[in-house]
């Protein structure tokens, strides 16, 4: 069994930190070691995105540094490994660090997205959990898109028992969060989020889910503003919770 | 010189211009109708194809080598149309080449010139400046002569007139054609727009064209279309003036098969265009008896000299991306500021005009990879963006309060207490701002958020916090 290093990521850290706790609950249940890293920061995602190049390359030799000998990491944010998987690698080459990318190289494919870990590093896709509730599931762009995720936290929440699965029309359209796009261009990105908020309405379900808590935070901020009364959950919470407790 | 990209030059913000656009309810109707049709449409006829992916793979290759090689391919291209008997001009910016087309025309003593859809002439400007110098162009694709009629703008790459549906077509024909009655029947708008144009594809001397492709092994030129008023307008004048960006070349007729198969698909859903015109120089008794190429630069190689942005010209303009984009759905084209519009244009635009205009563009996605995805060269746009943003900081161009809160974001990230700092203050900040565990009107930039959704306080314990209590401060 390999021991499961998490990388809680900066905004999960300080804004969602039940989502931390369900993911520690979870794999526990499944029997495996957690340990958390506490010099861990962040992975440079916005810094990077936004333009900030300069400032996002110590966060991400600082991320090397951190999980440089860790056996698998964890991570409940998608576009955060996407940022680690897709930007890290060329990051180093623009640096001429060839050192530092073969340390990319080699911790790169040890990284691994929540539910990703549970299905393709750990082979299970019942972890035991229990929400009777209706959920519908937001497919977030980096999940689909960088990680190809697929149907992996669809199959997760598929073996969730009570639970009823509502699909969510236009699954693949953008919620409009994009980091600091929804600041810089607030008009837009909040016209593109009526339109998501207008899809999670019509599937009637009791709860959005989503493998990443950015989108959810831009989702459910709207649904909040609406008094709309969804709930959104990051899946960690929904496969954290059992009969004999967790989120209800 | 002068380089620019339509209006761009003048052109509002992107935040601003799309502010306004997004309280245009109809618009936005139409953009989401006229989208979600081709995208459906794209989808079927992609999905037949079984090697979709490495046709994908192929074409971008073609590209990337072209461009490797371009001035050689360039001159190859014009040895064989000059041998074919077509003559090439070379154009380094827009107003040099408006000036060839419009002496050419002059020349011959043309006043109107009829003209299939060009978007490297709306980059130059040459409507303007052709009627400048007295010469009437009229637009004959369907799509640009509603937005011709309506002194309207294109607001799509492919589909010029997206923007506008058919009631307010039929109002458009019936104002500009001078028509007593028109029904918004389909069949019966593009009636009236045959009887229209045909007068003048009869008339008119001169054609002006535009290429999708440009073939350096033949020196011949490929249009596809699917109204046939292209075929029209390169076979019936006297004069045809073909105007293309220098990166439309290809070395071999046979990498058609690649794009053929791939441009149809990512442009309209069609397997095929229905009207594929490829011709060569000019043949004796058949067609225009003068062929002229205007090959235009207008900082394009300055592009080609960018090694992380330079496949942004493998574009052969499909309009796909735009069809995938979220924000091009909510926007349209016209927040672009430029003919090159959607997540394409956010690239190209600043580029071709050396970020000197057009800077919010490359900061107008939410780089949700939608337009990567579906695009049939492979441009890895939302890469492109990052890099296009990575320049504009670099030169100074985000407020001071962006570059201040950045800054501020990047020392607490620098270690674990700096951080565990930072969230304690942050905890610390936002009681002024908190009603039922929600936070509301959060000042500054963070305004942007709280004016349309809420933003749940920060919880009192964060998750490092809980873990060291749970592990007694043992796991670090």
């Amino acid at each position: 069994m390999p021991v499961i290093s998490l990388f809680i990521t900066c905004y999960n850290d300080m804004l969602f930190p039940e989502t931390g706790k369900a993911v520690v609950r979870v794999l526990e249940r499944l029997g495996h070691a957690v340990e958390f890293r506490r010099q861990q920061t962040c992975c440079g995602q916005m810094h990077y995105n936004t333009g900030y190049q300069r400032d996002a390359f110590p966060m991400m030799l600082h991320f090397v540094k951190v999980f440089r000998d860790a056996e698998t990491v964890c991570v409940p944010s998608a576009s955060c490994v996407a940022m680690i998987r897709d930007h890290f690698p060329k990051m180093a080459d623009r640096a001429g660090d060839a050192s530092l990318r073969k340390a990319v190289d080699e911790l790169v494919p040890r990284v691994f997205e929540f539910s990703e870990l549970l299905t393709d590093r750990l082979g299970v896709t019942d972890v035991g959990a229990f929400f009777p509730h209706s959920v519908t599931l937001h497919t977030s762009c980096h999940a689909i898109r960088s990680l190809h995720i697929g149907d992996k936290p669809w199959r997760l929440l598929e073996h969730v028992r009570g639970i009823r699965l509502v699909e969510l029309p236009r699954r693949d359209q953008c919620c409009g969060f994009g980091g600091t796009f929804a600041i810089k261009n607030a008009d837009v990105s909040a016209a593109i989020l009526s339109e998501k908020v207008e899809s999670v309405l019509d599937t009637q379900a009791e709860v959005c889910a989503a493998v990443d808590n950015s989108c959810l935070m831009h989702i459910g901020g709207a649904l909040s503003r609406q008094k709309a009364g969804v709930r959104c959950l990051h899946i960690a919470e929904i496969l954290a919770s059992t009969e004999s407790g967790g989120v209800q | 010189m002068s380089v620019r990209v339509g209006e761009a030059a003048h052109a509002p913000a992107f935040p601003k211009a799309a502010k306004r656009l997004l309280e245009n309810a109809q618009l936005r109707r139409n953009v989401r109708r006229a989208t979600d049709t081709i995208r459906a449409k794209r989808a079927k006829v992609v999905a037949e194809m079984a090697d979709w992916q490495e046709l994908r793979a192929a074409a971008h290759e073609i590209k990337e080598h072209t461009l490797r090689y371009l001035d050689f391919y360039l001159e190859r291209f014009e040895a064989n149309c000059t041998r074919a008997g077509g003559q090439v001009h070379w154009a380094r910016d827009a107003d040099e080449a408006n000036r060839i087309a419009i002496g050419l025309i002059q020349a011959r003593g043309q006043r109107e010139v009829i003209k299939v859809k060009t978007m490297t002439s709306d980059e130059t400007g040459l409507n303007r400046a052709l009627e400048a110098a007295g010469i009437t162009p009229h637009e004959t694709d369907l799509a640009d002569m509603i937005v011709q009629l309506g002194e309207d703008k294109p607001s799509h790459i492919v589909v010029p007139a997206l923007h506008r549906n058919r009631s307010e077509i039929r109002e458009i024909f019936l104002r500009k054609m001078k028509l007593a009655e028109l029904s918004d029947r389909p069949e019966d708008l593009t009636g009236a727009a045959r009887g229209y144009l045909r007068e003048k594809f009869l008339r008119v001397k001169a054609g002006f064209s535009g290429a999708n492709f440009a073939i350096a092994e033949t020196g011949s030129i490929c249009v596809v279309e699917s109204e046939g008023n292209g075929r029209m307008c390169v076979t019936l004048p006297e004069i045809l003036i073909t105007m293309l960006g220098v990166e439309k070349v290809i070395p071999t007729f046979r990498d058609l098969e690649v794009f053929l198969q791939l441009l149809p698909r990512s442009a309209t859903g069609e397997r095929m265009n229905p009207y594929n015109s490829i011709w060569t120089g000019v043949s004796a008794g058949d067609g225009p008896r003068e062929f002229h190429v205007i090959l235009l630069d207008n900082n394009r190689t300055a592009v080609l000299a960018d090694a992380e942005s330079r496949e942004t010209l493998d574009c052969i303009r499909c309009g796909a991306c735009l069809n995938a984009c979220p924000v091009y759905r909510q926007t349209g084209g016209h927040a672009y500021g430029s003919i090159y519009s959607g997540p394409i244009g956010a690239i190209l635009s600043p580029q071709l005009q050396s970020m000197d205009h057009s800077k919010s563009l490359p900061y107008a996605s939410s780089l949700c990879g939608a337009c990567y995805e579906v695009c049939p060269v492979k441009i890895n746009i939302p890469e492109i963006l990052i890099h296009l943003r990575a320049k504009l900081v670099e030169s100074g161009y985000p407020p001071l309060v962006e570059r201040a809160a950045m800054k501020v974001a990047s020392v607490a990230f620098s270690g674990a207490d700096s951080l565990a700092a930072a969230q304690g203050l942050a905890r610390l900040c936002q009681w002024p701002f908190e009603h039922d565990g929600q936070l509301r009107n959060l000042p500054g930039l963070l305004g942007g958020w709280t004016d349309f959704r809420d933003l749940a306080a920060i919880p009192k314990e964060s998750f490092r916090d809980w873990w060291s209590k749970r592990t007694g401060g043992q796991d670090e």
